[in-house]
């Protein structure tokens, strides 16, 4: 508990205190109440970052997720040859770290040399570029798309993989099919798997850092210092010096993520009470 | 006999009852489609496979997939001798993060888990919903103000500034609570309260031999998350020598796509990528029992 008291609630509250504060060239540091989080809230960098996450999030997470249910619907359906080699497949890019991720999809998107842009070029189609201004959200958006889905199928396999089968032959005997029953009882059966993934998803999908600011390198027009909330703040802690506007984004940040993710929940007992 | 414990509970877990098994049909449309999707998860790794055998001047004039003349020998040494051998150092330094990140968060979530699931203390209920609100909490968010107080003690750039935030696991701590909860009978710890047993000896003799599978879990957990970090660490150090792994890649792939230096690295960046991912895939691979009912279990019971 200690140690949990010194990791977590300490930063915690000394960020909300930094906050507070602001240093100057001239004065030193001087209290400031809400300023920095009144200059946040009007801040296109901060705003544009969140709102291009938010857009990540729409797109992403239920493309990530959807897949995720498919291919663990699939798996416990049972009727799957080379069951095992398809789950281990699948499952691969967990195990590879997203800065390597990122590497080798950086790659492939090459305008120049990537293999897709050779195998546009032999067949006389234009080239793709991944990588251009409009398209390299939805390039970040593959690449976790890539890494996650097998984790997310996995989590909700093992839920579905613990529902009774006395409910699949009372099922059948009532003559629902395997679509049915997929959509019937083993959706609705794992809706706390499905909510668990969700609200990671949405956590991971604010938390964005890893991916752009490698793909940042090889794309440094279309992804700017304050592409994604956790760069800026990154930038203006470590370049800017800025320590305390920077905690602020970060509070910030964290109730926006907290805020969605209440609302997830909040979505999902809904859905539950109708 | 702690292992057979473990193996049982993760052997329920994921095999399947074997009534569903025999009843349902094989289909071959579906495997098909399957197998298809996996040839886009699977193309990625196959091309820093064969990536990693080429040549720098090869990587670009050569067709992206498939093979040219091999030199991943040649590569191989070129990625632990370049600047000093310092790749031997990133992995040692990534091995040791990642160990004593997993197994201290694994047992500080074991102790915390079954303190909140057993024990009635005063705030008891108010603590365990600040654990929860700290699974929101986005860590990189932490990182920034960690790293401001772990410079004031003078902690940056040592391997302490990586493994002491890693500790924290507030996600193995509510995952212990409900496997706790479950797994350890009040029965058990009254009798062994009765035969005069202290609460140290308690936990250390009996509770923690039951908490086994879930500890292994956060263990996994806490090891995967640790091994694959970059955040945390690329802003805590500074000194290469200290680097884990993906800070160190991602650092000669900053240099070789500034192409600085008038270095030609890419060959050497793919096949430390190569070797870098490794050691993780085989451990899935060997493991296979323990993280697919590892990773399934905070599912299953939340």
């Amino acid at each position: 508990m200690a140690v949990f008291t010194l990791m977590v609630a300490v930063p915690l509250v000394y960020a909300g205190y930094l906050s507070f504060y602001r240093k100057q060239l001239i004065g030193g540091v001087s209290f400031v109440g809400l300023e920095n989080y009144i200059r946040a809230l009007s801040d296109p960098s901060f705003l544009g970052g969140v709102g291009r996450m938010a857009l990540f999030l729409i797109i992403q997470v239920p493309i990530m997720l959807g897949l995720s249910l498919l291919f663990a619907l699939a798996l416990d359906s049972g009727m799957l040859r080379l069951q095992r080699i398809i789950r281990l497949g699948v499952f691969l890019p967990y195990a590879i770290p997203s800065v390597v991720a990122t590497l080798m999809w950086g790659y492939l998107y090459g305008k120049d040399f990537g293999p897709f842009a050779q195998l546009a070029k032999v067949l006389g189609l234009p080239t793709p570029d991944f990588l251009a201004g409009g398209n390299v959200l939805f390039s970040i958006m593959n690449i976790v798309t890539w890494g996650f889905v097998g984790y997310n199928m996995i989590v909700m396999y093992a839920a579905l993989r613990s529902i009774p089968s006395e409910l699949y032959e009372a099922a059948r005997v009532d003559g629902a099919g395997e679509w049915r029953i997929a959509w019937s009882i083993k959706v609705p059966a794992i809706k706390g798997a499905l909510l668990l993934t969700t609200i990671f998803s949405v956590i991971g999908s604010f938390q964005l850092f890893n991916e752009p600011n490698l793909l940042r390198v090889i794309a440094p027009v279309a992804i700017g210092q304050d592409y994604t909330p956790n760069m800026y703040a990154y930038q203006l802690s470590f370049v800017n010096q800025d320590d305390n506007y920077a905690a602020a984004i970060a509070f910030l940040l964290g109730i926006v993520i907290m805020a969605v993710s209440y609302a997830v929940q909040l979505g999902a007992r809904r859905k539950d009470a109708a | 006999m702690t292992v057979s414990v473990a193996e049982q509970a993760t052997q329920r877990r994921t095999e399947a009852p074997p009534r569903r098994r025999k009843r349902a049909p094989k289909s071959t449309l579906l495997t098909v489609v399957m197998l298809l999707c996996l040839v886009y998860f699977l193309l990625p790794i196959f091309w820093l496979v064969v990536s990693s055998t080429k040549s720098n001047a090869d990587l670009f004039t050569s067709f992206g997939l498939w093979f040219s003349h091999f030199s991943l020998i040649q590569n191989l040494h070129d990625v632990f001798t370049f600047q000093n051998g310092v790749f031997g150092h990133w992995i040692l330094n990534s091995l040791f993060y990642a160990i004593t990140s997993g197994f201290g968060a694994s047992a500080l979530a074991t102790a915390a888990g079954y303190a909140f699931a057993k024990y009635k203390f005063p705030g008891g209920t108010a603590m365990f919903a600040i654990v929860l609100g700290a699974v929101m909490i986005p860590m990189t968010a932490l990182a920034i103000p960690t790293y401001l107080l772990f410079a004031g003690a003078g902690l940056t750039n040592t391997p302490w500034a990586v493994i002491l935030p890693s500790l924290v696991s507030p996600f193995g701590v509510y995952l212990m609570r409900v496997y706790a909860a479950e797994a350890v009978p009040d029965s058990l710890i009254e009798a062994a309260r009765v035969d005069g047993a202290s609460e140290m000896r308690i936990f250390f003799q009996i509770v923690s031999r039951l908490l086994v599978p879930g500890s292994i879990t956060v263990l996994l957990f806490t090891l995967v998350a640790t091994w694959n970090n970059y955040f945390l660490p690329l802003i805590m150090l500074n000194s290469p020598e200290l680097f884990p792994l993906p800070v160190g890649l991602a650092q000669w792939q900053a240099a070789s796509a500034a192409g600085s230096g008038s270095q030609a690295l890419f060959s050497t960046v793919i096949t430390g990528s190569l070797v870098s991912v490794l050691p993780l895939m085989i451990a899935f691979l060997f493991l296979q029992r323990y993280w697919q009912s590892g990773l399934g279990a905070g599912a299953v019971k939340a």
